[in-house]
């Protein structure tokens, strides 16, 4: 069982490392930050390779220095120590020096912020609101809203001396435990999306870090942001904001689909929404009628505040 | 003032242990107005509050250890990781500083004792009952304060009673330190002895200086933030509340104007220990001397105008993001500085490596990790990523942990000594620093890749991705809090007996509380010391 559970965590990595392939989940003893899947999530990690390198890179001189100051200059091996205690040539270089490289660092830094908060030109608005502890998803213009919450075989699991193998909750190959949802926020690929996020009870964050960002939910707070996603796929996150007691219970689902694919899927979800909308607004229908299509699409079903 | 001198003159050529007779055992440690009892009775406050502190850590890396829950419910480890904050905060390494201010900095300036000693004893009095009563939350109806030592509303508002034992411990803690504050500054600018101009002071000592200027200017804020959760919580207001026209964003501002700083106050008085250290066993003085000071005001200064950095994914304005990215990568340059300073001080020395340089040692080293994924978090794109994950909690564990608390224990090997008349057992202390260094690392390593690959800080029970590091992060966190049994036996058997500690009890230390006995009399300078800048800890001071 262990072995083959390492088997497989090897040839995760083998093959996230082989096939560039963008991994939409955490793998294991992954190191890295994820390029992710969109040309913001790209230029986020080339920056975060970049100041890691510089980073590396200032470490080994400074700790090499140190360390052969530590051989050679050690009092068993004879040293006698100097007299100085300044150096003023010396002292000017390493201010001046780590001020260039701050200069480097500093100006993709801005480049690419300047990109993250241009929302401008998007063609389409999802609203996200974060509860304790679920999301709730809003197409801004199109009547389609519902809630994403965790999903039962991990809600299940999870609960103390529950006696369920966190390992044994699986879609597929791919292990989701605590990292999959009832309804996935399904999202059309190469469309620029904007999404304006608010929270309605506490402070919650939306994160999922194949977008390259995350965003606080405020309540009385609107934030903007947004993606454009350029691979299909199935992309994993969390709330990233301490919200209460299941706070590590309210993961997030990205489902990025064609667009083509999206567009019918929208005109499903408007069409059982409006189904349950008339059911509902007839005295004779049934309650089964109004609950069955889309549960989670009635917008009824958010929880009361506070 | 007469008696006083009569006093003064009774104790002259008397040891410390015939004045402690004459006093019972109520008197000396519940009345004190000693500045070295005081200091001493800071730090045993301190360890007992880094022990509790760190048993809280061992619950939250038992639960951690694997995917799954199997110790505790989500809401006792929201909990743990919120008490763990606080306790290691304000109870374990900002008062570990304040005894050794107290300990050291009048033996260090040549003065006989703290300006204010019943202020001295009266804050730290306080403490025990302020962390009395945060701590006994714990078993009220409801539980302890669970939002995070951050305390944001409206979600720590979401507490029961825990929120006004919180707010009202967190008044006590802070007029507990403006008083030290005051009483250091008042110490400092008062009591040196005759020829100890400011720039000839120890750094240690200008380090707390720094530390008590920002004490002053900023728990005020933190009083006032709390105060505010306060009234909202119980008097209907609505500072926070967004329904009735407050902003919660707003006390995120103002906690983080009190945070930034308070993140300094407890790396300064680090700096200037380490400070000491190094120019000890590396038999030179300390390189920059002038440099050094002027790199602490200026992290100083800088700490005021960088909060905002703790918050990014808020939603500010494009021109705030670039600001507090701006200010706080210039934080790079001071810290740069002194590294680069201590390196060179380093350079063309006469090292050997006692427990308190080793310490020293890997302080420079590991803090240096920290300042380095510091500035990486200061990139504000690539923060949108990092923040609220484990990288976060590694970055912040290597510059508190392997930062301020190494440098608290390579003060204790280097004064103890010096407090109690003993030398250590070196053996042990070796032993103590190699089992720290290396769990340490292993303990808070794999959570930069446990950040990076998209662990959120805070959270009971993770995907199984996660399970490897995690596990390997725990059994760091046990082997390492295990070790620091080592270290309580160390410094109880240190004071309790060994080897004659000699007045200048390292070879190469230079300042002036090396030129009192060990242990010192109960009045550390009753007349004020003549001056040779030989004597001083850092040698040259014209530059």
């Amino acid at each position: 069982m262990k072995a083959a559970r390492r088997l497989h965590a090897v040839m995760a990595i083998l093959a996230a490392l082989a096939a560039s392939v963008a991994q939409a989940n955490p793998v294991r003893w992954q190191l890295n930050m994820t390029p992710g899947v969109t040309d913001v999530s790209e230029r986020v990690q080339s920056l975060h390779n970049l100041t890691l390198w510089i980073c590396v890179v200032i470490g080994v001189l400074v700790f090499g220095a140190m360390a052969y100051a530590m051989f050679a200059f050690r009092k068993s091996r004879g040293a006698v120590p100097a007299t100085w205690s300044h150096n003023t040539t010396a002292e000017i270089i390493w201010t001046v020096v780590p001020i260039l490289i701050l200069i480097v660092m500093a100006v993709p830094a801005t480049k690419t912020l300047f990109q993250m908060y241009d929302t401008s030109k998007s063609e389409m608005t999802v609203k996200i609101t974060g509860y304790q502890w679920m999301w709730r998803y809003e197409y801004l213009g199109e009547n389609v809203q519902f809630l994403s919450r965790l999903e039962r075989s991990s809600d299940r699991t999870r609960v103390l001396g529950s006696g369920m193998d966190p390992y044994a909750v699986k879609v597929g190959d791919e292990n989701t435990y605590l990292l999959d949802v009832d309804h996935p926020l399904v999202l059309p690929v190469d469309t620029k999306i904007r999404f304006v996020v608010t929270g309605d009870d506490v402070i919650h964050a939306w994160w999922v870090p194949m977008l390259g960002w995350k965003q606080d939910a405020i309540p009385g707070i609107v934030n903007e942001n947004w993606t454009r996603i350029k691979k299909v796929g199935v992309y994993r996150g969390q709330c990233a904001e301490l919200c209460g007691r299941d706070h590590g219970f309210m993961p997030i689902v990205v489902k990025a689909v064609p667009k083509a694919e999206f567009k019918s899927w929208l005109a499903a979800q408007r069409s059982a929404n409006d189904a349950a909308a008339t059911a509902s607004a007839l005295p004779a229908a049934t309650p089964d009628a109004a609950v069955a299509p889309v549960v989670a699409a009635v917008p009824a079903a958010a929880p009361a505040a506070r | 003032m007469a008696t006083h001198n009569t006093a003064v003159a009774h104790h002259d050529g008397h040891e410390h242990d015939d004045h402690a007779h004459k006093e019972g055992f109520f008197h000396r440690w519940f009345m004190s107005t000693n500045h070295k009892d005081i200091g001493t009775l800071y730090l045993i406050f301190s360890l007992v509050m880094f022990l509790v502190g760190g048993s809280m850590a061992m619950v939250i890396r038992a639960e951690l250890f694997q995917p799954g829950l199997q110790f505790v419910q989500p809401e006792f480890f929201n909990q743990m990781t919120t008490m763990h904050a606080l306790i290691m905060i304000f109870g374990a390494v900002m008062p570990a500083f304040v005894g050794l201010a107290n300990w050291m900095i009048p033996m260090m300036i040549g003065a006989p004792d703290m300006a204010l000693p019943r202020m001295n004893n009266w804050s730290f009095w306080i403490l025990p009952f302020a962390f009395t009563m945060l701590l006994l939350t714990l078993v009220m109806p409801g539980g302890a304060p669970a939002g995070g030592w951050t305390m944001y509303p409206p979600l720590s508002l979401q507490g029961g009673t825990n929120v006004a034992f919180m707010v009202f411990a967190i008044h006590m803690m802070g007029i507990s330190s403006i008083m030290g504050a005051i009483n250091i500054i008042a110490t400092i600018l008062n009591m040196r002895a005759p020829g100890i101009d400011l720039l000839k002071m120890p750094v240690f000592v200008w380090s707390w200086l720094i530390t008590a200027f920002l004490l002053i200017a900023v728990m005020p804020v933190l009083a006032g933030a709390v105060t505010m959760l306060l009234t909202d919580k119980y008097f209907g207001t609505s500072f926070f509340y967004a329904a009735g026209g407050g902003d919660p964003v707003m006390f995120q501002h103002i906690f983080w104007f009190f945070g930034h700083p308070e993140v300094y106050i407890m790396i300064l008085p680090a700096f200037g220990i380490i400070s000491e250290i190094i120019p000890t066993f590396a038999r030179k003085p300390l390189f920059g001397y002038q440099a050094m000071v002027y790199a602490i005001a200026s992290i100083a200064f800088l700490s005021f105008i960088v909060w905002a950095h703790h918050m990014f994914t808020v939603g500010m304005p494009f021109g705030g993001e670039l600001f507090f990215m701006y200010s706080t990568m210039l934080i790079a340059i001071p810290t740069g500085v002194k590294v680069f300073n201590w390196v060179s001080t380093m350079w063309k020395s006469s090292m050997t490596f006692e427990t308190p340089m080793l310490f020293a040692v890997a302080f420079v080293i590991l803090f240096t990790i920290g300042g380095f994924s510091g500035l990486m978090l200061a990139m504000v794109p690539a923060d949108f990523q990092y923040q609220d994950t484990y990288f976060v909690v590694a970055h912040f564990h290597y510059v508190l942990v392997t930062g301020a608390i190494f440098a608290i224990m390579a003060g204790v090997y280097y004064w103890l000594p010096k407090w109690t008349g003993h030398m250590y057992n070196e053996t042990l202390g070796k032993w103590h620093f190699w089992l720290s260094t290396i769990f340490v690392n292993v303990l808070f390593f794999p959570q930069h890749f446990l950040g990076l690959a998209g662990m959120p800080r805070r959270i009971p029970d993770y995907n199984v991705a996660f399970a490897d590091f995690n596990a390997i992060s725990s059994i760091g966190g046990f082997a390492f809090g295990l070790s620091q049994l080592l270290f309580v036996y160390i410094v109880w058997s240190t004071a309790r007996g060994g080897v004659k500690a000699e007045a200048r009890s390292w070879e190469g230390a230079r300042g002036l509380e090396w030129t009192l006995s060990s242990p010192p009399p109960h009045h550390s300078f009753t007349t004020p010391p003549v001056i040779k800048d030989g004597d001083l800890a850092h040698g040259n001071v014209t530059h």
